[in-house]
């Protein structure tokens, strides 16, 4: 029997999902810096422009304010289009017309702003304080804005479609590190079965508490707790998958479950996205935690460039361990002897990075 | 210009002048609650411009929409609903008086940051080229608007894709009480700068219908005919305050003599005294004039008599639902 799933990077999942969405809408563009160079952001775009054509696929002037605007313009006119850009740290130039018009204009002209705007993050190898940033909390704060950030190539694939397909402005937040990650992911892509924004997921099921992750982090959090089995520690991991709109009766469900709660958060501390979940989840169900709830977040700290600088700088599965292990006041002090502190080099997500970005 | 344009031109300007009057005369009543900025002074570009233009035709403007928005044929009710804060307003009394929208006559909205729509016409232009079709779309903006990026972004990506915009730089001299000489190099003409980034452009006097008319009517034929987008600066001047219903020339940020020459240069004073001279009582002005009163008056009242929305927004009214 041939098998329904087929194992494939995270950026391959991408473009999959970008061709399969052009070729339903025909009308759907695609531009962005970069997006028909040779490299076609870190293979993303690739062929797309061939398939399609220079009107639908086009490389642009370094204009993200203006590109933002002109894709709402574009939408107005019912074409929807994803606008790609190779670091979210450029897309900061672009604030007022995402915030000011993209989120506002539904509300304001009852006009539907169906865009996509994909963002990347980068980490590591000297990507230093401004081609690093996770500011997915920044867009999850706009009335209007939805915001995904998925976590491997089956969720990339089936979010950007419906990312693509929902009639509202949907930031895409892509980890740099991921992009190489391999995944399975159905051969058949159906467009009824993909959910709409606004699902976590649960990868892993336990009982003595529930860590909450997303991007990167889900990976860091699965290692430790394949690392907690062998002692027969079992918590609850979801992935968040899309931070706005949330699914909290998923995230609910597990804490009234477990009574225990850590969010893990690649942006950093101060009124982070983990520091919404946590006050939320104390405002609501207060009485069902057996222990304050904790955040592992990204300390308030511009991201360093220098070898020297990042080493111990990014939550490893040992810091989600050891919170894990001393949210459950669990005394073994031989437990997290084994774990590994960092991988040698610390920075870079495995051999398949040879930089520069 | 013929005789039939001229008339709907006048008309254009009255009827533009009058509203605004109105609303400057009942602000103070406290029943149009957001902050206005009126349009008397620079009624004449979009009154001309209108000769020109189509309904598939779109414009997007600014704060100071007004004028936009009537002289495209905007709904004159749902416009002032919307300064009243009512339901029944052109964005649901979720707008107020720079958030105006009347897609059904080619108005695709004015919103409220400088230079904020101007993206938002290109991208507007860029999928009509996309379409194939041979409307055009006019960017209303003010010398202000010249000072941030977004223009430039703008500007530059529809010169790159040959788009049909047409770029209407209103140049009232001022950004709220700030004079060009402290915003913009002394030398500098708007027009001359923007035809340096390989844009054509003109310059004419905003107030003058006349000029203007023979400046559009070239320009329009132009961007429709595919050979991209052109920018016009209109040297205009706008009678009261940056924003609110009150003259503000107690304050002396104007000098006395530009004061007196722009006022002297009323559109409507001007225009009707060029008609006059020309002997050209082409119409019973008085009777027409009363129409237009009657329908405003008319207008204020239906605003007054609607209703304020009272439902509770939720997350329906903020994102859109799925087919």
């Amino acid at each position: 029997m041939q098998k329904k799933t087929k194992l494939i990077t995270m950026s391959n999942a991408i473009n999959e999902a970008l061709h399969f969405s052009m070729k339903k809408d025909k009308n759907l563009l695609c531009f962005g810096l970069g997006t028909t160079d040779p490299k076609g952001i870190f293979s993303t775009t690739i062929n797309l422009e061939k398939k399609f054509g220079k009107d639908r696929v086009f490389d642009v002037p370094a204009s993200e304010n203006a590109l933002t605007g002109i894709s709402v313009g574009l939408s107005l006119e019912k074409i929807r289009s994803v606008v790609s850009h190779q670091r979210l740290d450029f897309f900061l130039l672009a604030m007022d017309q995402l915030v000011n018009n993209a989120a506002k204009w539904y509300f304001t002209f009852s006009q539907p702003v169906p865009i996509t705007i994909r963002l990347i993050i980068g980490r590591g190898w000297g990507q230093g304080p401004t081609h690093s940033q996770n500011l997915h909390s920044w867009f999850a704060h706009i009335p209007g804005l939805k915001v995904v950030i998925p976590s491997n190539p089956r969720d990339a694939k089936d979010l950007l479609i419906s990312s693509i397909f929902d009639p509202n402005p949907v930031i895409f937040i892509e980890h740099r590190w991921l992009h190489e990650m391999e995944g399975n992911i159905n051969k058949k892509t159906e467009i009824k079965k993909l959910d709409n924004l606004g699902k976590c997921k649960i990868i892993e099921k336990g009982n003595k508490l529930t860590i909450v992750a997303s991007s990167y982090l889900v990976h860091e959090a699965r290692i430790a707790l394949r690392y907690l089995k062998k002692f027969k520690i079992d918590c609850e991991l979801i992935d968040l998958r899309v931070i706005k709109p949330l699914d909290w009766k998923t995230i609910e469900k597990s804490v009234k479950k477990t009574g225990n709660l850590l969010v893990l958060d690649t942006g950093s501390d101060t009124l982070s996205f983990a520091s919404e979940i946590i006050s939320s989840i104390s405002i609501r169900l207060f009485q069902y935690l057996k222990n304050p709830p904790v955040k592992l977040t990204m300390p308030d700290i511009p991201e360093p460039a220098s070898y020297g600088l990042t080493k111990g700088f990014y939550i490893r599965p040992k810091n989600i361990a050891e919170k894990i292990i001393k949210i459950l006041n669990i005394k073994d002090g031989n437990i997290l002897k084994l774990i590994q502190k960092e991988p040698n080099p610390h920075d870079i997500p495995g051999s398949w990075f040879k930089g520069p970005f | 210009m013929k005789k039939n344009s001229l008339i709907s031109i006048w008309k254009n300007i009255f009827r533009i002048r009058y509203v605004e009057e109105k609303i400057a005369k009942e602000y103070y009543k406290g029943e149009m609650r957001c902050p206005t900025h009126l349009s008397i002074g620079q009624e004449a570009v979009p009154s001309v411009l209108d000769q020109f233009i189509q309904k598939t035709d779109l414009a997007v403007s600014g704060h100071r929409a007004h004028a936009h928005y009537l002289a495209k044929g905007g709904d004159l009710k749902k416009m002032l609903c919307e300064i009243f804060g009512k339901e029944n307003g052109c964005a649901k009394g979720r707008g107020g008086s720079m958030h105006l929208i009347d897609r059904s006559v080619g108005f695709a909205g004015s919103t409220a940051i400088v230079a904020n729509s101007i993206p938002i016409g290109v991208g507007i232009a860029l999928a009509k080229k996309l379409k194939k079709k041979k409307d055009i779309v006019i960017i209303y903006f003010g010398d202000g608007a010249i000072e941030e990026g977004a223009f430039y972004e703008s500007i530059n990506f529809a010169i790159l894709k040959k788009l049909p915009v047409f770029f209407i730089c209103e140049n009232n001299f001022y950004s709220v009480y700030t004079p060009l000489k402290y915003r913009q190099p002394k030398d500098r003409k708007i027009h001359k700068m923007v035809k340096g980034l390989g844009c054509p452009v003109f310059s004419t006097d905003g107030n003058d219908p006349f000029k203007i008319y023979e400046k559009i009517s070239a320009a329009v034929k132009k961007i429709r005919s595919g050979k991209g987008p052109i920018f016009g600066e209109f040297y205009t001047y706008r009678h009261r305050e940056h924003c609110g219903p009150n003259f503000d020339d107690n304050l002396n940020y104007r000098p006395k003599n530009d004061l007196k020459y722009w006022l002297e240069k009323d559109p409507l004073i001007s225009l009707e005294k060029k008609i006059k001279k020309k002997k050209m009582i082409f119409l019973n002005m008085k009777n027409e004039k009363q129409k237009i009163i009657n329908e405003v008056n008319e207008a204020f009242k239906f605003a007054r008599k609607s209703k304020y929305p009272s439902y509770k927004i939720t997350t329906r009214d903020i994102y859109a639902k799925k087919n």
